[in-house]
């Protein structure tokens, strides 16, 4: 597998507390993945330790098939939860700052502001001091240092907080943008919708441990319940229901539609296949509505940790 | 090396460029000589009112001892009793009446003497009054014995000890004074510079915290090297205000009191006058000469390279603490019990300086004290003057050398923890239990 990021076994103390226990990812080149987890699961210990904020007293992080190193900084994009900017300085000039630290010249640094700066509209605030902005307006422009330097590898916490819908859709399509350009990403979110939206990997990290992770089709695939959401219409509605209960399990359902008479969800049994179900739906009403219960991330999010 | 770079430039150029920084560079000297010029204008002012003071001398032994001075003139009352002369010195309002009692007998004695003022009398005035009915009694008495006054005086002599080390070092009082004052000055400096910068860097530490760019920053750059950065942005960005402090103090100095006409160096207050009395007596020019030569006779290379070092060693100390205090906490109210330890041997070093050294330069207090790393810079920059030993000067600073490079080694895990951390205020044994992180 061509993965960009690989942490093998990570674990990390602080004091007695377990922060991470032998957790281990692999980030596919090219991926979006998300980091999920509870709050206070172990999430940004884990950024941070790929960041080379904190050391792991245990396991190793590979960056490209090689142990990170200082210089690694250059590939990393990363823009944490807890974010800000220095307030009374100018917009312009901490954004050069900040671009030069991370090994852009001057020069490079300021031809690339420029370009985003027009890409998002937001070339008139070169002069303007950070305090003047709004919060919204100050995360835009994190986001563009985070970005600037091309890396390779983009973390992002919680990139929408903050935002409106409207520049949290312009942030999603430049991060879909990235992508494209060959950039891998690694998305750490409670919001269940934008990863439903964008994540093609996740991992979920549970009190210290790596509970699950692997491809989202895939896991979405392991944690289906073989459910159909059926829609039907027909006049005599209880004998209907009450022969379907004779022959499935039926669960109540919630889906949206127009003008259903009886609307269940339907679960089969191991080997039933789904033809079968609609065959026998159709000699008894007309099907209006038949589609498989997929698990949403949420589903799987909450599925799994309770079960833990 | 690079980043270390960038990190100073930005931190000199925000500390350089903030506004309250610029007001306080500028305004800060304008409001000390504004003041100084002031206070010392009020105090001519206030001298400079001509007053006269009466004298009943019911002892007849007095006419001679009063001279009028500039601002003070003495008129004698006579055929009065003394309620007709409190009257007479009320009605007049003249400064006050000094009553001489009557003396017992003939001969010389003195039985006493009151000073009547409508408010309570200057000190100054009191103890000229006081000095110059002694100097008549003294002379009188002498009269009395047979003593002849011009003799005494002329047999008085004037000594002063020439003072000389057995390696032919020639040293006086004068230069003991002056090794008290630059010592002095160079440690009190180091103390304000410590107090006033490090504070600084405390607060930037603060700021970065609160402003939540801390973790952007320091995804891009290691810990230790935005402290190192922060602390010597800001050091340079102080020296700047130094700097400029002393030419801009030197130069309004200058401007006021010429513009002013207040003549700052001889203020015309009642003490200089009894001062001006007894300079022209000494020989002033003498003095000054002597001034000049003990300047010269000071170890001035020693004394400069001396304070380089032990001004930024000590400076740096203590300023990695005050980093570390800084990323420990999230507020500056919060800081209050970490600062403690950090001023407490602060103000010990300028105590034990102050006193030590004056009593003895070279005694055990003062030379354990120029040892210990948290109180060296300061005692050892008041001894040097008065001559320290190279071995024991390159001793001093390598211990301190050495504490420094621990106290940073400390700070920096405080720092590297700490600036990640929100919430609480942590206590001394989470502050410890950091340094295993």
């Amino acid at each position: 597998m061509n993965d960009v990021l690989v942490a093998e076994s990570v674990s990390k103390h602080f004091g007695n507390f377990k922060a991470l226990n032998e957790v281990s990812i692999n980030v596919p080149k090219g991926s979006i993945f998300g980091l999920l987890g509870p709050n206070g699961a172990g999430k940004t210990t884990l950024i941070r330790i790929i960041n080379q904020i904190t050391m792991p007293d245990s396991g190793k992080v590979l960056l490209d098939g090689s142990a990170l190193k200082p210089s690694d900084i250059q590939n990393i994009g990363y823009l944490p939860e807890e974010r800000g900017l220095y307030k009374s300085m100018k917009v312009g000039e901490q954004a050069l700052y900040l671009a030069q630290l991370k090994g852009l010249t001057k020069k490079d640094a300021k031809q690339r502001l420029q370009y985003w700066f027009e890409k998002l509209e937001i070339g008139d605030w070169w002069n303007k001091k950070i305090q003047e902005l709004s919060k919204g307006q100050a995360q835009k422009i994190q986001f563009v240092v985070t970005v600037l330097h091309k890396p390779k590898l983009l973390i992002f916490d919680e990139p929408f907080s903050g935002f409106d819908p409207i520049n949290a859709s312009l942030i999603k399509d430049e991060i879909l943008q990235l992508r494209e350009e060959g950039a891998t990403v690694i998305f750490s979110t409670h919001r269940m919708e934008s990863v439903e939206e964008l994540c093609d990997h996740i991992a979920l990290i549970h009190k210290s441990n790596k509970v699950l992770d692997g491809k989202l089709v895939d896991i979405k695939r392991q944690f289906k319940t073989n459910t159909f959401e059926v829609g039907l219409q027909t006049h005599n509605a209880d004998s209907v229901i009450n022969d379907i209960k004779g022959r499935f399990e039926v669960l109540p359902a919630t889906f949206k539609s127009l003008n259903d008479d009886i609307k269940l969800n339907v679960r089969l049994k191991d080997g039933t296949a789904s033809n079968d179900l609609l065959r026998y739906l159709t000699t008894i009403a007309e099907v209006h509505h038949f589609v498989e219960v997929i698990p949403t991330a949420n589903d799987i999010f909450i599925q799994t940790i309770k079960n833990n | 090396m690079n980043h270390l770079w960038l990190i100073i430039r930005r931190e000199y150029l925000t500390k350089v460029r903030n506004k309250s920084f610029i007001i306080m560079t500028f305004l800060s000297p304008l409001i000390m000589i504004a003041l100084i010029v002031l206070v010392a204008y009020l105090s001519q002012m206030n001298s400079n009112k001509d007053r006269t003071i009466c004298i009943l001398d019911e002892s007849g032994q007095f006419s001679g001892a009063f001279t009028d001075t500039e601002h003070t003139k003495y008129r004698f009352l006579d055929g009065m009793d003394l309620n007709a002369a409190k009257m007479h010195v009320q009605a007049k309002e003249d400064y006050g009446l000094l009553y001489i009692f009557a003396s017992g007998d003939s001969s010389i004695s003195y039985t006493g003497s009151k000073f009547y003022t409508k408010e309570s009398p200057s000190l100054t005035i009191v103890s000229d009054l006081e000095s110059k009915i002694e100097k008549r009694l003294t002379e009188l008495k002498l009269v009395q014995d047979g003593l002849d006054i011009q003799k005494i005086e002329s047999l008085r002599v004037n000594v002063t000890i020439g003072q000389e080390s057995f390696e032919g070092q020639k040293t006086s009082k004068v230069e003991s004074y002056l090794k008290l004052a630059f010592g002095g000055a160079a440690g009190y400096l180091l103390f304000m510079f410590i107090i006033i910068y490090g504070n600084m860097i405390m607060r930037s530490v603060i700021e970065e915290k609160t402003s939540r760019i801390i973790e952007i920053i320091i995804s891009s750059v290691r810990p230790v090297q935005l402290m190192m950065g922060k602390i010597i942005g800001t050091s340079l960005a102080g020296i700047t205000q130094f700097v400029i402090w002393v030419v801009l103090g030197f130069a309004l100095t200058l401007a006021m009191s010429t513009v002013f006409g207040v003549d700052l160096v001889q203020m015309n207050t009642p003490q200089s006058e009894m001062i001006q009395q007894g300079l022209q007596q000494a020989e002033a020019q003498g003095e000054l000469q002597e001034l000049m030569i003990a300047f010269f006779n000071l170890p001035i290379l020693n004394l400069c390279v001396a304070f380089l070092f032990f001004f930024l060693g000590g400076f740096l100390l203590y300023s990695s603490l005050y980093a570390a205090i800084g990323a420990a906490v999230d507020s500056e109210t919060d800081t209050q019990q970490f600062m403690m330890p950090i001023i407490m041997p602060l103000v010990l070093a300028v105590y034990v300086g102050a006193f030590t050294v004056i009593e003895d330069p070279h005694g055990t207090v003062s030379t354990i004290f120029s040892f210990l790393p948290f109180t060296s810079p300061v005692v050892m920059l008041m001894r040097i003057p008065f001559g320290v030993p190279i071995w024991e000067q390159i001793l001093s600073f390598l211990i301190l050398v050495g504490t420094f490079a621990l106290t940073v080694w400390f700070a920096a895990k405080i720092y590297r923890v700490g600036i990640l951390m929100y919430g609480k205020k942590p206590s001394y044994k989470e502050l410890f239990k950091w340094l295993k992180y």
